[in-house]
């Protein structure tokens, strides 16, 4: 076979997006996003997110069409996010692959959001494809993530994962409590740029020696949301900038320490840092040089691939039909919490 | 042949034209997703034709719960993009009030409320909208027709409905579902105080 055309949908939170590749070669990423639509409700509201889905369907396939240059009939299989998201959301996602798979006698393969971030790195202009076992560490606001990937279609384990606040939904809370809008990411980096990171000595979630026994690679960023409210609250003259700072700077300290550790412990001298947080300045530094000093090779993929998009799915698609991988069964469910060893339901 | 689906209840599928009407469909209001594509599938299998046999599709636009009514909306875009061929959204409704001339036609969307329309020769001149069950059996102007109280939704009586329609020449392109209801969300209404 030549390399398999696929058609990717994504819509697990507040992106629909829709992509095609051709095997490992990227022909169309088309992202309508609803995040204006959130902004005065401070995060993702699931029912405008589905709504969102639904009018902005046709328009984001067609669009992907055009940008790819090729009808659906071309296409060799159909790929959708099948979860882990929220479940009003995939369904959009996942009722009309299905149909679209149907009508054009297609396979239909029901994959991972969160192995499809790391399938996007397959997307790469430099044609210098992924090495594997590769660790990924895959920050948005929806998930935070710490996964070993050995085979992107047969072997994906998860070593720790947030055990309550996202990343993202932290950047997104202590944003607010500066006064600062939503999203928070991009606001908290631009302010952050004045700050002395070192101002504030904010706690470093599940760092301490006891956490480390049950979460080694967990997260947890709602003791530090908390302690920059506390501090907040009871100090005079805040400096905004400080804070800013301060708290980025907690977060990327742990995230690029688990990962690194991670990386290290299962003797895997590459790191994937994907999701939307991958944007942010001072994680992608600090998480350069920390793999520097260890000799580790960090990917990052281009950001318009490392927030959600429907390129990732079609990508992780098309090694699924490369791999012989057989397509999903019709009748399947959307899996809100799918675990990431479940690539393709 | 029309390709017609509604999830506004449960799940029902048909395929109507030729002579030929096949419909799969079942109650489960909770399985919309898991059902549509292995229904269009059998549609087309228990008509022994292909999917290119399809020249429209028809859509349920509700109104129902929300997150099911999306599905089969859903599914009916992408089946006319796959195809190539027209699709028309219709109120769920109209497929219930197929066979009657005046009518009320009631269905409940959860939270103890009901989606009424009410039609009068065949043509719906009130609604849809929402009352409850006491404010219903009330209201005069509402129990001047017999009521039809659907618990689902027939897409064989849906593409039966957009037919009556498309011949009369209404405008079927809006694929916007009949959510009457807005979401669920309250703005933040700033940052929640952790010390005392
Ligand atoms: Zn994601």
């Amino acid at each position: 076979m030549t390399e398999p055309l696929v058609l990717g949908i994504e819509s697990s939170c507040d992106e629909t997006g829709v992509g095609i590749v051709r095997g490992n070669t990227l022909l169309a990423n088309v992202i309508a996003s609803s995040m204006e639509q959130h902004a005065v409700f401070g995060g993702v509201v699931p029912e405008i997110a589905a709504r969102a889905h639904l009018e902005a369907l046709r328009g984001t396939i067609e669009a992907a069409l055009r940008e790819a240059n090729i009808r659906l009939q071309d296409l060799d299989a159909i790929a959708v996010a099948a979860g882990p998201g929220l479940a009003g959301a995939l369904m959009v996602g996942v009722g009309a692959a299905k149909a679209l798979a149907v009508s054009l006698g297609k396979p239909l393969y029901g994959v991972n959001h969160l192995v499809g971030h790391v399938g996007a790195d397959v997307l790469r202009d430099d044609g210098q494809s992924i090495e594997l076992p590769t660790v990924a560490l895959l920050v948005s606001g929806g998930h935070t993530s710490l996964l070993l990937v050995r085979d992107l279609a047969l072997d994906v384990e998860l070593l720790g994962e947030t055990i309550d606040d996202a990343a993202g939904e932290a950047f997104d809370k202590v944003a607010r409590l500066l006064g600062l809008p939503y999203p928070g990411g991009p606001h908290i980096d631009r302010v952050a740029v004045d700050g002395d990171p070192n101002a504030i000595r904010f706690p470093r979630g599940l760092t301490l020696p006891k956490d480390l026994v049950h979460h080694r690679y967990d997260f947890s960023f709602s003791g530090l949301k908390t302690a920059v409210a506390r501090y907040v609250e009871t100090t005079s003259d805040v400096s905004i900038a400080d804070v800013a700072a301060s708290f980025r700077e907690s977060v990327a300290d742990v995230l690029t320490r688990k990962a690194v550790d991670a990386c290290l412990e299962h003797n895997v001298p590459r790191l994937l840092l994907g999701g939307g947080v991958a944007a942010n300045a001072r994680i992608r530094a600090l998480t350069a040089e920390r793999c520097a000093e260890h000799g580790i090779e960090l990917r990052v993929p281009p950001l318009a691939l490392c927030t959600d998009n429907g390129a990732m799915i079609a990508a992780l698609g098309a090694h699924l039909v490369t791999r012989g991988v057989a397509p999903s069964d019709l009748d399947f469910a959307v899996d809100s919490t799918m675990p990431v060893q479940t690539i393709r339901v | 042949m029309i390709l017609a689906i509604d999830t506004s209840a449960g799940t029902s599928v048909a395929l109507v034209g030729d002579g030929i009407v096949a419909e799969a469909a079942t109650d489960d209001t909770r399985s919309h997703a898991e059902h549509i594509g292995v229904f269009i599938e059998r549609v087309l299998a228990d008509s022994g034709v292909t999917p290119d046999a399809v020249t429209a599709v028809v859509v349920g636009l509700g109104p129902g719960p929300f997150t099911g009514l999306r599905v089969g909306i859903a599914a009916g875009i992408a089946f006319a993009l796959g195809r190539a061929v027209p699709i028309h959204g219709v109120p769920s409704h109209d497929a219930a009030a197929v066979g009657h001339r005046s009518c009320t036609v009631v269905t409940d969307v959860r939270r103890r409320e009901l989606a009424w329309t009410t039609y009068r020769d065949g043509v719906a001149v009130n609604g849809p909208s929402l009352t409850t069950e006491g404010t219903l059996a009330a209201d005069a102007d509402l129990r001047q027709f017999p009521e039809v109280r659907a618990t689902t939704i027939s897409a064989a009586m849906l593409a039966t409905a957009a037919l009556i329609r498309i011949e009369r020449g209404d405008d079927l392109a809006s694929l916007t579902p009949l959510y009457l209801r807005a979401p669920d969300a309250t703005p933040g209404n700033g940052p929640k105080r952790v010390t005392g």
